[in-house]
C-alpha cells in the first residue's frame, strides 16, 4: 500500500535539499572550518590531514600567495612579506599598535577613509586602517586575511563538492564596529556570502551547550592569540542568552611569547634587532611557552644571524611572575562582566574555556581559583568556535535542525555621540541586545544653524579623545531657525552582526533631510578599484562567473522562501488576485533564473520581493500572534 | 486582536499594564517572541521578511529592556498616562533624600580614597534597599492611588539612586586595578 506523505509544518515538502554552508574561525594564530554532516558538526581537514590552518600569508615577488604551514616555514626568512597575527591589524590604524618597533613589517600609515557617504563630508580626525608593504605590493589587512578564508572556502567546496550557500564568521566578543567590518569585508573579498558574524565564546557556548544539553548561567574564557573575551550566557530551555561580555581585543597569546622575548633580551644582552632575528626569537619563545604547559622548564637555544647565539633556561616561575599581570588583566575583565551582569562567582554553574591560550598551567588555575570551581576542558579549546560556528551556519543556510534552539547576543561596548564640550553622549549602552535600534534628539546651538556634523563614537569613556571615532558626518539642509528649536533624530541601528547603521533626520520643520551612514573602515571605494585592478584579468572573469552565479543561488532560493510561504499561508492570507501577481512575479523569475543575464535576474528578484512585501507582513502578524497564543496555552497548563 | 510595530510594550507581551508585572511571565513572552521573529529564523527567507524581523527583533529588545527595568518600566507607564516625569525640568527635592544623597556622596569618596570594599559594599547595600523601598512606592502609588504626580516625583528619586549605584559599580572597577 502506497502510503501519502505528509510534511512536517513549517518545512518544505519537497525533498529538502541540504544547503552546504560552513563557520569559519578566522584566528589570529590558527585558522579552522567546519560543518555539519549529517547531523554532525566536524572541522575540515586538508588533503595532508592538517584541521588547523596556520594564520601566516606570505607574498612573493611572482605575484604568488602562500597561506598557512608553508608560509609558517620561512617566516623567520622573508619576515617583511610573511604576515602573522594580522588578526591585530583588522580595523586598526598604526597609532592603535603599541609595539610597531618591535614588528617586522614595514607599514603604511593609509589616509583616513573617512566613512561618509552621499552628501556626507569626511573629515581627517578618523583614521584608516594600517597598511604593510609587501614585495607584491602595499596590503591591507583585510585582503590579507581574505587570502586566509580564500583558503578555507576552497578546502570546503573541495570537501563537500559544491558551491557554499554561506558562512558563519567568528569574531571575538569584544571587537569593536571597525573590527567587525573589516572582517566582513574580508570575507566578501573571499567570495564567502556571509551569513552572520558570530561572537567566538557564544560560539564555544552553543558547542557546549548542545553537546551537553546544559541549563544555566555559563562563563566563557576565550583567551587566543591575540584576543581575549569574557561571556556571561544564561542556557535556558535551548535559548542561549548573552547576560554580559567583556574583554580586551590586544590581549593573547602573542603577549605571553612578547614577555619571553623581553626577558631574553635582557638576559642575553642583546638590542635592536632586525627583522630576521626578532622574528626568530618570537618563534623560539612561543616554543617555550608551549613546553612550559608540560614541563618545568624550557632551553631556548638560537643563533643569531650575527653568529651570536642565545643559550637560556627559562622556568615556569619565571615564566608565571612575567606574565602574572596579562593573567590578572583577564580576570578583571572577568568581574567586570560579572558586575555588569548583576551576578557573583557563586552564581556561575560552569566556566568553558576556550583557545590555545587557555592551556597554560596559570591561566587555568588562576581562573579556577577566581571561580571557585575546576574549569570545563572537555572540547578541544582549538576546534570548540568553528564547530560552534558551522552549527549556526547549518540553521542559518535553512537547514532545519531538530532542536530548535534561539541566540541572543549583545553589542560589547557602548555608542554615542559627540556633545558639546568633547563629551560623548552613550544612545546605545553596552550589552544591549541585538538587533537593537535607539533614537535621540539633538538640536542647533546658534542662530540660523544650517547644518550640523555628527561624530559617532564607541567605548565606555566619557571624553571623545578616550572612545574610538566610528564616524563622522554632516547633515545639511536643516532650516535656518533661532538656536535650539530644530529638532535633530539621529537614530543608531545594531543590525544581528553587531554592526553599526546612523542615521538623521530633522524633524522640527516638517521638512525632512535623511542620511544613512554605514561606517566603512579601510575599504573605500578607491581602495575596492585597487584590489580589483590588482587581480589579474582571469581572476575577474572568475569574479564575474562568481557574481552571477551568487544572482543564480540567491534567485534559487527566494523562490524557494515563497514557493514555502504560499504552501503554508497563501490560501489563508492572500486574495486570488495578490497571489496570481505574486505567482506571476514568480514565473518572471523562473525563465531568466538560469540565464547568462545578471541584470535581469537581478530585477526579477527585486520584482518578486517587491510584491511579496505585504504577504511577508501579514505572515509576521500570524507569527507573532502564534508566539503569544502559544505562550497563553503554556500559562493554563502550568 | 492586530498586531502592529506601534502598539503598547505591555501589550505587545500581553500583559496587563501595571507597574507590578510577574516578570517571569515577561521573559516567557520575549523569548517566545523573538524565537518567532528573530533574524536568525529569517536568514534563507525573502529580503522583504528579513527586514520585518530586523524591525520585530528590535521593538522586542526595546519592548523587553524597558518593562524589564523598574525605573524605566515606571516612567513608560507614565507616559502612556500623558505624564511627563519633569526629569530634567524639575529638580526640587524633599530636603532629606537630599541629605541622605550626600552623605552616601561623601563616604562614597572616602571608601574610594581609602580603598576600602567592604565599605563600598555596604554602601551598596543600604542603596539597594532605598531602591526596593522607591519601589514598594511606584507600586502603590501606579497601581493603587493612581496619583501620577506622586509618582512622577519616584521616578526622579530612583534615577537619582540609580545613578549613584552605577557610580558605585565604577568605583568597584577602580579599585580593581
Amino acid at each position: 500500500m502506497a502510503l501519502l506523505q505528509i510534511a512536517e509544518p513549517g518545512l518544505s515538502a519537497a525533498p529538502h535539499q541540504h544547503r552546504l554552508s560552513v563557520g569559519i574561525d578566522l584566528g589570529t594564530t590558527n585558522s579552522l572550518v567546519a560543518t555539519v554532516r549529517n547531523g554532525i558538526s566536524t572541522v575540515l581537514k586538508d588533503i595532508d590531514g592538517s584541521a588547523l590552518l596556520p594564520s601566516v600569508v606570505r607574498y612573493t615577488e611572482d605575484g604568488k600567495v602562500h597561506v598557512g604551514y608553508t608560509a609558517q616555514a620561512v617566516q623567520s626568512d622573508d619576515p617583511q612579506n610573511t604576515i602573522i597575527s594580522v588578526k591585530r591589524f583588522m580595523g586598526r590604524g598604526l597609532k592603535d599598535v603599541g609595539d610597531v618597533g618591535n614588528l617586522p613589517y614595514r607599514f603604511v600609515e593609509a589616509a583616513s577613509t573617512g566613512s561618509g557617504q552621499a552628501t556626507s563630508t569626511s573629515s581627517g580626525q578618523a583614521s584608516g586602517m594600517l597598511q604593510l608593504r609587501t614585495v607584491a605590493g602595499v596590503k591591507s589587512p583585510v585582503e590579507v586575511s581574505a587570502e586566509i578564508l580564500k583558503v578555507l572556502r576552497e578546502r570546503a567546496e573541495l570537501s563537500l563538492g559544491g558551491e557554499l550557500v554561506g558562512a558563519v564568521i567568528t569574531v571575538p566578543a569584544y571587537f569593536d564596529d571597525a573590527q567587525r567590518q573589516a572582517t566582513k569585508d574580508a570575507a566578501k573579498l573571499a567570495g564567502l556570502n556571509v551569513l552572520r558574524l558570530l561572537n567566538e565564546p557564544t560560539a564555544a557556548a552553543i558547542a557546549y551547550g548542545l553537546d551537553n544539553a546544559a541549563e544555566g548561567v555559563y562563563a566563557v574564557y576565550d583567551l587566543g592569540g591575540g584576543t581575549f573575551d569574557i561571556s556571561i550566557l544564561k542556557l535556558s530551555k535551548g535559548v542561549f542568552e548573552v547576560l554580559a561580555t567583556n574583554g580586551d581585543s590586544a590581549l593573547g597569546g602573542d603577549d605571553f611569547d612578547h614577555r619571553i622575548y623581553c626577558w631574553i633580551l635582557e638576559k642575553a644582552g642583546l638590542s635592536a634587532l632586525g627583522a630576521h632575528d626578532t622574528r626568530l626569537l618570537l618563534t623560539h619563545a612561543r616554543t617555550a611557552k608551549e613546553q612550559l604547559t608540560n614541563h618545568a622548564q624550557a632551553q631556548i637555544t638560537a643563533v643569531l644571524s650575527g653568529g651570536e647565539l642565545v643559550d637560556l633556561a627559562l622556568t615556569r616561575e619565571a615564566f608565571y611572575a612575567m606574565t602574572q599581570n596579562l593573567v590578572a588583566r583577564t580576570l578583571q575583565a572577568t568581574r567586570r562582566a560579572l558586575r555588569d551582569a548583576k551576578l557573583a562567582v557563586l552564581d556561575i554553574k560552569g566556566v568553558v574555556m576556550v583557545g590555545g591560550s587557555t592551556r597554560m598551567p596559570q591561566v587555568q588555575q588562576a581562573v579556577g581559583e577566581l571561580f571557585v570551581q575546576t574549569p570545563l576542558n572537555n572540547l578541544d579549546p582549538d576546534k570548540v568556535v568553528a564547530l560552534g560556528a558551522s552549527i549556526q551556519a547549518n540553521v542559518l543556510a535553512g537547514n532545519r535542525s531538530a532542536d530548535d534552539w534561539l541566540l541572543l547576543d549583545v553589542t560589547p561596548l557602548s555608542l554615542g555621540i559627540e556633545t558639546m564640550g568633547g563629551l560623548v553622549e552613550k544612545i546605545i549602552p553596552r550589552n544591549s541586545t541585538i538587533p537593537t535600534a535607539r533614537a535621540q534628539e539633538f538640536t542647533t546651538y546658534k542662530d540660523g544653524q544650517t547644518a550640523m556634523s555628527i561624530h559617532v563614537l564607541q567605548g565606555e569613556r566619557e571624553l571623545v579623545s578616550d572612545c574610538r571615532s566610528l564616524a563622522k558626518f554632516e547633515l545639511r539642509g536643516i532650516p535656518a531657525m533661532v538656536a535650539g528649536s530644530a529638532r535633530i533624530r539621529v537614530t543608531f541601528q545594531v543590525d544581528a552582526d553587531g554592526l553599526l547603521s546612523v542615521s538623521a533626520r530633522e524633524t522640527g520643520s516638517g521638512t525632512e533631510a535623511s542620511i544613512v551612514v554605514k561606517p566603512s573602515y579601510g575599504l573605500n571605494n578607491e581602495e575596492i578599484t585597487r584590489m580589483l585592478q590588482d587581480s589579474s584579468q582571469h581572476a575577474r572573469d572568475d569574479m564575474l562567473a562568481r557574481a552571477l552565479r551568487e544572482q543564480q543561488t540567491e534567485a534559487g532560493q527566494l523562490l524557494e522562501a515563497v514557493a514555502n510561504a504560499l504552501e503554508q499561508d497563501g490560501d489563508a492570507l492572500l486574495d486570488a488576485a495578490a497571489l496570481a501577481r505574486i505567482r506571476g512575479s514568480m514565473d518572471a523569475l523562473h525563465a531568466v533564473q538560469h540565464g547568462n543575464d545578471h541584470q535581469a535576474i537581478k530585477h526579477a528578484v527585486e520584482a518578486l520581493n517587491q510584491v511579496t512585501t505585504e504577504f511577508a507582513q501579514r505572515r509576521m502578524d500570524k507569527s507573532v500572534t502564534r508566539a503569544l497564543a502559544g505562550h497563553k496555552l503554556s500559562d493554563l497548563e502550568s | 486582536m492586530k498586531f502592529d510595530l506601534q502598539q503598547d510594550f505591555f501589550s505587545l507581551f500581553d500583559l496587563p499594564a501595571n507597574f507590578q508585572i510577574d516578570t517571569s511571565v515577561l521573559e516567557q513572552s520575549y523569548r517566545a517572541l523573538q524565537a518567532q521573529v528573530h533574524p536568525d529564523k529569517f536568514t534563507h527567507l525573502s529580503e522583504a521578511e528579513r527586514r520585518l524581523s530586523v524591525q520585530w527583533a528590535t521593538r522586542a529588545n526595546e519592548a523587553y529592556q524597558t518593562l524589564r527595568s523598574p525605573l524605566n518600566r515606571a516612567r513608560y507607564l507614565l507616559s502612556l498616562h500623558g505624564v511627563d516625569t519633569q526629569e530634567e525640568s524639575n529638580t526640587a527635592m524633599p530636603i532629606d533624600f537630599l541629605m541622605q544623597q550626600m552623605d552616601w556622596r561623601e563616604a562614597l569618596a572616602d571608601a574610594k580614597q581609602t580603598k576600602n570594599t567592604d565599605a563600598l559594599a555596604e554602601i551598596e547595600q543600604q542603596v539597594q534597599n532605598m531602591k526596593r523601598v522607591l519601589e514598594q512606592e511606584l507600586a502603590r502609588d501606579l497601581d493603587n492611588r493612581h496619583d501620577f504626580v506622586a509618582a512622577s516625583g519616584i521616578v526622579r528619586k530612583l534615577k537619582f539612586i540609580e545613578k549613584l549605584a552605577e557610580e558605585i559599580a565604577s568605583a568597584f572597577d577602580e579599585l580593581d586595578n
